[in-house]
């Protein structure tokens, strides 16, 4: 039998995963003990963690595709799931090497991994609430339309805060330092993206000269 | 055999070149269309001709022996035609008789006191019901009002009041009168509103003056600033009109092209407005997918557009049917919208074709059929809905007479001609509505992306869903509530079985 087999029918696997994605639920609800136990007391798992970022791309698209249109103003011709899902891996994976990386520097306690496993578990209450307020969108009417935009605000600002609680616990940071590293971090985030611009804009002028080159001796030779 | 070869290739070459234009227009996907719409997006629909150009009146056509210059204004009372040729200090009157116009007089001179009794570069005219015709004679400074046959009835002057600027000169450019005789009149440089002269001719006041509007950082700016540098910037002024009409239930409706384009989309800018007695703005701005602006898409490229820039309208008229339509100078167009802001169609555009114009000043109908007077080609263009067109008044007009079900039948009937009328399945929607066929109303109100009616729809479909099921429901409820303890119990019963 292949390890991968063995892996996907391995029972006490799928008993851990499940349990730490379950923990999830114990994160929203208790995020001090609930950060601390992940990481130290290894009550999370990154299988959990993946899952719960797939689980968001998943909820965004399942949000543009079924909320009600009363609700929902998208513009389908300009769609494009790659890019959908692209907008929120982008910013999880710049934010968390950011941090990692600067928290780092001043000693936090968290490795990459841990800033990842926070991360993905502080977007549970988006998934949660984000998936609750499909349905309802399509049972409310115009009139009631303020369960889901509180729905939705909730889930945002649930998972905001416990990504603040998550990077505290990681780090072992007080309130006031977690904010002002979720700020350069978000500053690092910006020069990340302006340099990843300037870098992909300077290989395509690289390229683009030479690809001209190539096409204008062809032109000459022929 | 290479010549001849060589002879096909300019061949080939010759349908190349031919070719390319038209292939990269049929191929680039966008098609001109002379009608269009807007949908919930801003995106440009093409559309059936809601109007066609049917009679163009020029000068020679109406055998005039000196010719029509810079005319102005233009006015409709029953079959007569009005256009004031400025240019020549006159006034025309054309009647019309089916599809046959013919030149009735040319009003030059009023008879009666009044020095002098001829005009100077009169701007716009307004004939009451019973012939009584009210003239703005700009360049004279006064309004005159006479009666059918030119004979002077009143002469209205410059308002003697200390709320009037004196300083300046009175100059009336447009002006309509209401069924009681009150006039009512927009002034060059005058941005106070309409100013009101009561049947007597005595100035009452000033109605409809736009609020000024101060945003929030401009009054920090100009706190800020010296008292030279406050005197050079913009001044907080009330915007001026530039042209008036009035509809049959007696509402103003003004149109003004000052405005900051950035405030349009926003809806701030309201280029369209509709007064009240007192001045309020009592325009209705619900339409699904736009606000009574003009054009979306500003940008040239797209249907030819060659100006670029938000639409700023000169004129406008109100149908008898609550649908008004404004006339823009930016490109040329007409937009019609109806009662709740929708709109239903726009078309025309800058050329010298029948039905594009190239500067065109005023806007009347005549019954449904629109005329566009141009004071460059010195023409009036009468445009006669077309079936397509007619459809839309009809289903309109059916709706507000509370005949629901015939007013879809016709909507149905616009559909068929063109899908991509949202009012059109608002329309079907509604009569949907009225029926109690909630889901299918739904269905209609999900297309057009209406989401008051689809609400409303919606709120009594689900009404009925639950009380279909309402059985299965408190079932259901019931269920969930007993169960719990019922298991817990039957568990302690089975433990304390076991333990025993």
């Amino acid at each position: 039998m292949s390890t991968l087999v063995r892996k996907v029918i391995n029972k006490q696997g799928w008993a851990r995963f499940f349990s730490t994605l379950k923990y999830a639920l114990y994160v929203m609800t208790h995020p001090f003990d609930g950060f601390w136990d992940l990481i130290h007391e290894k009550r999370g798992s990154l299988a959990a963690a993946n899952f719960l970022v797939f689980m968001t791309l998943v909820t965004r698209l399942m949000t543009l595709q079924y909320t009600n249109f009363m609700f929902n103003h998208v513009y389908w011709p300009e769609v494009n799931i790659l890019q959908q899902c692209l907008s929120i891996l982008l910013p999880l994976g710049i934010f968390c090497v950011c941090n990692w990386g600067l928290t780092t520097l001043f000693d936090g306690k968290g490795r990459l991994k841990d800033v990842y496993m926070a991360t993905a578990y502080a977007l549970a209450p988006y998934v949660i609430l984000q998936l609750i307020s499909i349905p309802i969108s399509n049972v409310v009417t115009a009139d009631e339309s303020v369960f889901v935009t509180v729905l939705n605000g909730l889930g945002l600002i649930w998972s905001g805060m416990l990504i603040i609680t998550g990077m505290m616990m990681i780090h072992d940071y007080s309130l006031g330092k977690t904010l002002l590293f979720l700020f350069i971090t978000i500053i690092g985030m910006a020069i990340v993206i302006f340099l990843l611009l300037l870098f992909f804009s300077l290989v395509g002028d690289g390229v683009g000269y030479f690809a001209s080159l190539y096409k204008e001796v062809v032109f000459r030779l022929y | 055999m290479k010549k001849a070869f060589k002879r096909l290739m300019v061949c080939l070459l010759a349908v190349c070149l031919l070719a390319g234009p038209i292939a990269a227009q049929a191929l680039d996907g966008v098609e001109v269309s002379y009608t269009y719409t807007y949908d919930y997006w801003g995106d440009i629909l093409h559309s059936p001709d809601a109007y066609r150009p049917e009679t163009v009146l020029t000068s020679s056509s109406l055998g005039l022996e000196t010719p029509m210059r810079n005319p102005q204004g233009l006015f409709v009372q029953g079959d007569k035609i009005y256009i004031c040729d400025t240019g020549n200090n006159r006034i025309l009157e054309v009647k019309r008789d089916g599809l046959q116009y013919s030149l009735v007089r040319i009003i030059d001179s009023f008879a009666g006191e009044g020095e002098p009794n001829t005009f100077s570069g009169p701007q716009d005219i307004f004939v009451a019901e019973n012939g009584d015709m009210f003239i703005a004679d700009t360049n004279n400074h006064r309004i005159v009002k006479t009666d059918k046959d030119c004979n002077v009835l009143l002469i209205f002057v410059r308002p003697e009041d200390a709320t009037f600027d004196q300083t300046q000169e009175y100059l009336p450019s447009k002006l309509v009168a209401d069924t009681s005789g009150r006039l009512y009149v927009q002034g060059k440089n005058v941005n106070k509103g309409l100013i009101k002269y009561e049947m007597d001719g005595t100035f009452s006041g000033f109605i409809g003056a736009s609020e000024v509007r101060v945003v929030w950082y401009e009054y920090i700016w100009k706190l800020l600033s010296t008292k030279e540098q406050r005197a050079q910037q913009e001044s907080f002024v009330p915007t001026e009109y530039d042209n008036v009409a009035i509809d049959e239930k007696g509402f103003f409706y003004v149109v003004t092209k000052t405005f900051d384009e950035n405030e349009l989309k926003g809806g701030q800018a309201k280029p369209i407005r509709r007064l009240n007695g007192v001045g309020s703005n009592i325009l209705v701005e619900n339409g699904i997918a736009t606000l009574p602006i003009g054009d979306q898409q500003w940008a040239a490229g797209n249907l030819n557009i060659t100006n670029s820039g938000p639409s700023r309208f000169v004129d406008i008229t109100a149908l008898q049917n609550e649908i008004y339509v404004a006339l823009d100078s930016t490109h040329n167009r007409l937009f019609g919208y109806d009662q709740q802001g929708n709109l239903l169609w726009a078309f025309g555009g800058i050329g010298n074709m029948d039905g594009y114009f190239i500067r065109p000043v005023a806007l009347e109908h005549m019954n449904t059929d629109l005329l566009v007077l141009d004071a460059q080609e010195c023409a009036v263009t009468i445009m006669t809905p077309t079936n397509y067109g007619t459809l839309i008044y009809e289903a309109t007009d059916l709706y507000r007479k509370g005949e629901y079900d015939a007013s879809a039948d016709v909507w149905q009937q616009v559909l068929q001609q063109n899908s991509n009328l949202d009012v059109a399945y608002v329309g079907v929607g509604r009569a949907l509505l009225q029926q109690e066929q909630y889901e299918e109303a739904q269905d209609y109100f999900r297309i057009a992306r209406d989401t008051k009616n689809y609400s409303e729809a919606w709120k009594f479909h689900r009404k009925e869903i639950v009380e279909q099921n309402i059985g299965w429901i408190f079932t259901v409820v019931l269920l969930l509530l007993l169960l719990p303890p019922v298991i817990r119990r039957i568990k302690k019963v089975v433990r304390e079985v076991n333990e025993a």
